[in-house]
């Protein structure tokens, strides 16, 4: 229990471990961290504000998609409607083309019934004509009858 | 070791509490003392080695590992000794931010080397007592107390160290004049009065390094004399006590270290501040 020497060696040594403390071991640690604080309130910061432009982006997003969905089903309404009419004009295109081939179709008919007519018309008073002669024997005079016989043929 | 009577227990605890003394002895010269008698001869030029080689050896432990966390040291993910060191020098640094309230730099790390240091110290004590003593005994060395805390040369050494401080920063801060007015004109502010003051300030201001010292040596002291007393009892009851007294003695360890750095921020403190 003699105070002695001892006590100044302590108090020299408590003096070379606090310089040596406060120069080379404090700085470098508390500076590690510090740094290490400041970075991570930085990252949270940078979270928090990322997790904002988040929110508003997926906010855009949906009023891009809400939009683009009326717009479809506008499209798609449109296209709709354009269909009918065209299908409804074709159908008037065609019930007229049909019509028109049919009065063609017609008119064609019409023709040839008249040409057949004039065909058979000509060759009943040519046939008449031989018939009468078989029939009489004898020779008309063609001139005296051409009368007769046109109006014969006419008649047929 | 169990004693086998009286005569033996008292030699035993006083072998244990015996400095390995060096010093210059009227009779021998410059040599190691033979024992307690011998070291008190010695009076003031004596040093005791163990005290002082643990105590360093304490010391460049702590400066070491601090040194080898400060210098891999990153502001990314922190390993394992990163982890531990910073743990501790944060609590110090919370601890001065809430007690010191100056803008020195220099109080932290002084209170870091404060902590970790004493606490290193203290924690030798939880080194069963015979262990050393027996293992430097066959060295060839008579006594051995490893504990550096439990010599109030060391304590009071620190509390000196810290008093020193305490005369600089006052002396630093207010001026030398300041320093002056501040020990003879308070508590009571009137010429007639300043012996008074004098002798009340100084007695203070000596008183603090004083208790610094003498509470941590006591508190180490008492506790390293109920390990030795604890070592007596027959080897089988040893550990019913020596267990329960060693868990106990985390706390105190922490303890008194914990209480040594804030008493002397704390007196710090003081010192930076004007009246």
């Amino acid at each position: 229990m003699n105070i002695n020497m001892t006590l100044i060696g302590q108090t020299i040594a408590f003096a070379i471990f606090v310089w040596f403390c406060i120069k080379y071991v404090w700085p470098p640690i508390s500076n590690a961290l510090h740094e290490r604080q400041k970075k991570i309130a930085d990252g949270l910061d940078a979270a928090s504000r990322a997790s904002r432009d988040l929110e508003v982006a997926q906010e855009k997003a949906e009023q891009t998609l809400r939009e683009s969905k009326e717009q479809a089903s506008q499209i798609l309404e449109q296209a709709n409607k354009r269909s009918a009419q065209i299908v409804e004009e074709a159908r008037d295109q065609a019930r007229a083309e049909g019509e028109r081939l049919v009065a063609s179709a017609r008119s064609e008919i019409e023709q040839e019934v008249n040409r057949a007519k004039e065909d058979l018309r000509a060759q009943v008073s040519h046939l008449a004509i031989i018939g009468a002669e078989r029939v009489l024997e004898a020779s008309v005079d063609e001139q005296a009858h051409r009368k007769l016989l046109d109006e014969l043929a006419a008649e047929l | 070791m169990a004693a086998e009577n009286e005569v033996s227990a008292i030699y035993y605890i006083q072998h244990h509490l015996q400095n390995l003394t060096f010093g210059n002895h009227p009779q021998n010269g410059w040599s190691l003392a033979g024992s307690a008698e011998e070291a008190r001869e010695m009076g003031f030029w004596a040093i005791h080695l163990d005290t002082m080689g643990w105590s360093i050896a304490m010391g460049l432990l702590f400066i070491w590992v601090f040194r080898k966390a400060g210098k891999i040291a990153t502001t990314g993910v922190p390993g394992g000794l990163q982890n531990a060191v910073e743990m501790v020098v944060e609590f110090i640094e919370n601890l001065t931010r809430s007690t010191f309230h100056g803008s020195n730099k220099h109080i932290a790390p002084i209170a870091l080397t404060l902590f970790v240091w004493i606490l290193l110290m203290n924690t030798l004590k939880i080194i069963p007592v015979d262990y050393f003593p027996e293992l430097f005994g066959k060295l060839g060395f008579e006594y051995m107390k490893i504990v550096p805390t439990t010599d109030v040369n060391a304590t009071l050494g620190m509390a000196l160290g810290v008093f020193l401080m305490i005369l600089y920063y006052s002396i630093k801060v207010k001026g030398a004049g300041g320093f002056a007015k501040e020990l003879s004109l308070t508590p009571f502010n009137h010429w007639s009065l300043i012996p008074f003051n004098l002798v009340l300030e100084i007695v203070g201001l000596i008183v603090k390094p004083i208790s610094l010292g003498l509470r941590l040596f006591g508190n180490m002291f008492a506790g390293e004399v109920i390990f030795i007393l604890i070592a007596l009892l027959p080897f089988w009851a040893i550990w019913l006590l020596d267990v329960p007294w060693a868990i106990f003695h985390i706390l105190v360890v922490s303890l008194q270290a914990f209480i040594f750095t804030t008493l002397s921020i704390v007196y710090l403190s003081a010192a930076h501040e004007r009246h």
